[in-house]
């Protein structure tokens, strides 16, 4: 697991700089990118990752929707965590867990919001043994 | 508009057990259209009977309350007034019009009381007809208007508490992450490792503390409750008065507050509603500022107004960021501002304070270069700003 790349992407700056220090204090390496135009740039870079974890709602509603598809079509077999907001305010849900929601779902998980660390560490442990 | 198109049709429920009146006002009403000249209104009427207070309910269980009823009070069997209560039970947006041959006192109380908008007392002309239906149709228009308005009022209020909400949560988080990031010792157990996440706090608590103190004052302008307190002021002392707290802030980042203009200006105003004014805009004046900039400041006796100006040497805004900049809770994104704290409610208190004045608030900026806000406030009272 040590030395395996985590890109991360949030709107919220702070939100980066926590997670990714924790990240990187349990021996991962982290790419992080504030908001979704530097998230894309990221994964057109050509950087390499081995995870993303995107946040759904960022500048526009669907940013991790878009993203995720980007690493779908860009880094194909990359893993990538979907973190929402959503379903705690609109009501709207959704998951990750099947084939056919995974057929719209650009993501192998979905987090829902607040996200603790510990939780975001083990859905990573998860991806990254596969 | 009233040979253009319909604006609709209404549909009327005739219920009277004597043959001849249901014909009499079917015949009356037949190409008979509702015209509401002054609100450009037209409706075509589409006309159904029942000839007891049994088929009536029959009639509104299978197509649904009509948007007018005219009903017959006294009927053998189901009386007008039994199906008045029915549907009171599951209120309906119908507007009722009783016939009725007795009229009576105690049969207008007893209608109006299950919810009757008017009256036809037996015998009437065609013309009396016409004359209590076009009064039902306004009252029908308005009473759905007022409705219409009120979800709309609970639209806007629940969006705004939704984004209330997230602007809430995203810094509770934050604050949260690096709580427990301490907690954990991630960076060590040296603290000062920790001073970084520790200042990123402090600025987010800050954040939702002026988020709150915004929605406050937000509330209390919209709410009108706030007691205005209208006093002859000398603006000159009290924008002084602002410049002055705002040099604090600005001195830490080398930043130059200058006032411009001399001698006293006379105005009617609330002190506090002025100091809000100014000190949202001085604050974006120095948030959006470059390190070692400037802010002036201008205050201008024109006669009939006033006219406050604070210009800065910031960051600017494109057009189409001004275009969008006074709406509620928007915060211009981009990499410049990204670390600025803000929540997005300062203009839009701005704006409507200078409204309660009569006034306007606008800017006009240069990316890269700087904003300029311009408030002018008359000096000719308006209703509900001038003196009481």
């Amino acid at each position: 697991m040590t030395g395996k790349t985590v890109l991360l992407v949030d709107d919220d700056g702070d939100f980066l700089e926590a997670m990714a220090a924790r990240l990187r204090a349990d021996g991962f390496r982290v790419i992080t990118a504030e908001g979704q135009v530097r998230g894309h740039e990221v994964i057109e870079s050509g950087e390499p990752f081995d995870l993303a974890v995107l946040d759904l709602m960022m500048e526009y509603t669907d940013s991790g929707f878009v993203l995720g598809r980007e690493v779908r079509r860009r880094r194909p077999g990359v893993p990538v965590i979907l973190v929402t907001g959503v379903a705690a305010e609109t009501g709207i849900e959704f998951d990750a867990a099947t084939v056919e929601e995974r057929r719209w779902v650009p993501a192998e998980a979905v987090l829902p919001k607040p996200v603790r660390y510990e939780q975001l560490r083990a859905e990573v442990e998860r991806l990254l043994s596969r | 508009m009233s040979d253009g198109e319909a604006s609709g049709t209404l549909r009327v429920l005739v219920v009277d057990d004597e043959p001849g009146i249901r014909a009499g006002i079917l015949r009356a009403l037949r190409n008979y259209e509702i015209l509401v000249p002054d609100l450009g209104l037209r409706y075509r009427l589409s006309c159904e009977e029942a000839d007891s207070g049994e088929a009536a309910i029959e009639s509104l269980g299978r197509a649904g309350p009509p948007d007018l009823l005219l009903l017959d009070y006294k009927m053998p069997g189901i009386s007008g007034l039994e199906v008045l209560e029915r549907m009171q039970k599951d209120p309906v947006d119908t507007v009722t019009i009783v016939i009725t041959a007795y009229a009576s006192l105690e049969t207008a109380v007893a209608a109006t009381k299950q919810g009757a908008f008017d009256f036809l007392a037996k015998p009437f002309t065609p013309d009396e007809l016409k004359s209590v239906l076009y009064k039902a149709t306004r009252h029908l228009i308005v009473r759905r208007e007022a409705r219409r308005l009120a979800d709309e009022r609970r639209r806007i209020r629940f969006e705004l508490l939704s984004v209330v909400a997230h602007e809430l949560k995203a810094p509770t988080a934050a604050i949260k992450n690096y709580l427990r990031m301490m907690q954990d010792r991630v960076l060590g157990d040296d603290l000062s490792a920790y001073d970084r996440p520790i200042e990123r706090a402090l600025v987010r608590l800050d954040g939702m503390r002026k988020l709150i103190s915004d929605l406050l004052d937000l509330t209390r302008i919209e709410s009108g409750r706030k007691a205005r307190n209208l006093v002859d002021l000398d603006l000159r002392e009290v924008v002084r008065g602002c410049v002055e707290g705002a040099r604090e802030l600005a001195q830490a980042r080398g930043i130059v507050v200058a006032m411009h203009g001399e001698g006293p200006v006379p105005f009617r105003a609330d002190a506090g509603e002025v100091e809000l004014i100014l000190n949202n805009l001085l604050s974006n004046a120095v948030k959006y500022n470059r390190d070692q900039g400037r802010v002036d400041v201008g205050l201008e006796d024109r006669g009939n107004e006033v006219v406050i100006t604070v210009a800065d040497t910031g960051i600017g805004m494109t057009p189409e960021e001004c275009s969008r900049l006074f709406g509620e809770f928007v915060r211009i994104k981009n990499e410049k501002t990204r670390m600025i704290e803000g929540s997005g409610l300062g203009l839009s208190i701005v704006r409507r304070l200078a409204h309660l004045y009569g006034g306007e608030v606008t800017v006009a900026s240069t990316p890269g270069e700087g904003s300029t806000f311009t408030v002018s406030l008359p000096r000719t009272p308006v209703p509900g700003g001038g003196p009481g």
